[in-house]
């Protein structure tokens, strides 16, 4: 309907933005980035169904707010619908998913599977993580893999993309472009080794990162400090994660249940202390954005609002991040709404048309 | 007896790992590797006291692989073969109460802070993975002290303390159960060999 959009091919939505210089994929996600622009991205929850509507309506209510979707890989060892599935609908879509990958479900053989299946289908960002311990989830009694881990992880999907081998050493006939990205806490002990760690990751492979849920600014700020004195910040785009806390008593229940996630006490103490504890987590989330996104060397947020996935889009309009910039939206083809205002022109409009009328109408 | 259990049940030493055994009929099958139980049966002390010497053991086992390289010719002539048998049963119980180690053939205790990676149960080789508890103790074993937090804390007192920084490869499993002792004196002496062969033709 109305004009292309800036990131979109003009073949088909679903098809591969040209390639750039410079640009080691061909989507949407590291061309925003590159252009200096915040980014934001955020997480879809997988549906536990094999319904691919319940996938598109998940992430239709981002449409318009973010630049990129998380596809999860069983999140917290739960069983869910599988990331590559996830993407290979949401490519089909046109959405720019960022497939996750989680070394404890799947072995090296599996993996660079995944990683060809996926970028033929056309996701364009990877995120190489370890995963959650098996006893985190729905199935304790599942074979933690964990053949890989997330170092390795980018290295072998890096020595694919770049050198067009196997990590056996056989050949590929076409690598697979993508953007390579891992995870970061800076939130877990030791917290000396958490910088040099992130230089690590840069080091295997990692283009882009996204943190875990920072609550404690001034911890991140002393993280992103060392990170830039080491220079990691040049060579590496940071998205801080952060996400609405629905209530005092979620966050204490994250607290002391989810490894890896610190809510300092004042966090807590400030949504005790609200009338409308939902509204304060919201605005909260607001506050933190508005923090971090003038720390140096920032590049973008990730929005995690597991289960108020309805809240991104205010979160990101009410913190102004994107500066009046406008991600790419799924928008209705021409022929689409022909046939769409067709069709309601028919059930709605009480007419008969016979088949004689429609050929006198046409000439 | 109702009276002396939950004053029991206050006292530091009951652990996660305890309740689970607990729990679990005497009968139970135990699974031979890493489990709340197996936890509970071995101490750390051992392992903990081999990281905090992180600093003496590096020396040592550095005048160690010397010694070994030394007896190369010793080794050649029995067969590596041969002799892998008898190390690996030697290298398994020496490793295997200093370290906790489990055999992966491919030993990095010098550029973990002679912590072993493969105690980890997500057995990861190049640092810790977001889950540390706050008092820095495993995510999934919760009394166990996160294997890189004290990976870390070793690799600091080392004189080659930036060994930690290489990001190493993902393990061979087809090296397992065999001694990583041997592989490197060979390799080292491959090595060794390939350097000195140019270097007396370039002498003569």
């Amino acid at each position: 309907m109305s004009a292309r959009q800036r990131d979109e091919n003009p073949a088909g939505i679903h098809l591969p933005l040209d390639p750039l210089p410079g640009h080691s994929s061909r989507g949407r996600l590291e061309r925003v980035l590159r252009r200096g622009e915040f980014a934001v991205t955020t997480e879809l929850n997988p549906p536990d169904s094999a319904d691919p509507e319940d996938v598109y309506n998940r992430a239709k209510i981002f449409d318009g707010w973010v630049d990129a979707i998380n596809a999860v890989d069983a999140s917290g060892a739960n069983c869910h619908m599988s990331s590559v599935g996830i993407c290979a609908l949401l490519t089909r879509m046109g959405y720019a998913p960022i497939m996750q990958i989680a070394c404890r479900d799947k072995n090296r053989i599996a993996i660079q599977g995944d990683v060809l299946g996926g970028a033929a289908m056309g996701v364009a960002n990877m995120l190489c993580l370890t995963g959650d311990g098996v006893q985190a989830g729905d199935q304790p009694g599942a074979k933690p893999v964990f053949d890989l881990d997330s170092m390795s992880l980018l290295e072998t999907i890096r020595i694919m993309r770049d050198n067009g081998k196997f990590l056996s050493g056989r050949k590929l006939t076409t690598p697979p472009q993508v953007f390579l990205g891992a995870a970061v806490n800076p939130f877990a002990p030791p917290f000396d080794f958490r910088p040099i760690h992130l230089g690590k990751k840069i080091a295997a492979g990692a283009q882009f990162v996204q943190t875990q849920y920072c609550f404690d600014v001034p911890m991140f700020r002393t993280f992103m400090q060392k990170a830039r004195d080491l220079g990691h910040t040049e060579k590496v785009f940071v998205l801080c994660g952060v996400g609405p806390l629905a209530s005092a008593k979620t966050a204490k229940w994250i607290r002391s249940n989810v490894p890896g996630i610190h809510i300092p006490d004042a966090v807590i103490k400030r949504l005790e202390g609200a009338q409308d504890q939902k509204k304060e987590g919201k605005q909260l989330c607001i506050d933190i954005i508005n923090e971090v996104k003038e720390i140096p060397g920032i590049s973008g947020v990730h929005v995690m609002a597991y289960r108020q996935e309805e809240y991104v889009a205010e979160i990101v309009d009410e913190s102004g991040v994107l500066k009046g910039r406008q991600p790419w939206k799924r928008e209705i083809r021409r022929d689409d709404q022909m046939v769409a205002d067709r069709l309601d022109h028919i059930l709605h409009d009480e007419i008969t048309e016979t088949q004689v009328d429609m050929v006198k109408t046409a000439h | 007896m109702s009276e002396t259990t939950p004053v029991k049940n206050d006292g530091p030493t009951v652990t996660q790992a305890t309740l689970v055994k607990k729990a679990a009929p005497k009968s139970d099958y135990k699974p031979a590797d890493v489990s709340p139980q197996r936890r509970v049966q071995r101490s750390f002390a051992v392992r903990l006291w081999s990281i905090r010497h992180s600093r003496l053991l590096e020396w040592f086992y550095s005048r160690f692989a010397d010694m070994f390289l030394l007896l190369h010719p010793l080794w050649r002539g029995i067969g590596y073969g041969r002799v892998e048998a008898p190390i690996k049963f030697v290298e398994k119980r020496v490793k295997g109460f200093m370290f906790d180690c489990r055999m992966c053939g491919q030993c990095i205790l010098s550029s973990t802070g002679m912590s072993c990676p493969m105690n980890c149960p997500k057995q990861l080789r190049n640092g810790p993975c977001g889950g540390v508890r706050a008092n820095g103790n495993c995510e999934v074993e919760p009394d166990m002290p996160c294997v890189w937090v004290k990976a870390w804390e070793g690799s600091q007192n080392m004189v080659n303390s930036d060994k930690i920084l290489a990001v190493q490869k993902p393990v061979d499993q087809s090296l397992r159960e065999t001694s990583a002792w041997l592989r490197v004196t060979a390799q080292a002496a491959a090595a060794r060999e390939a350097a000195a062969a140019p270097k007396t033709g370039a002498a003569a």
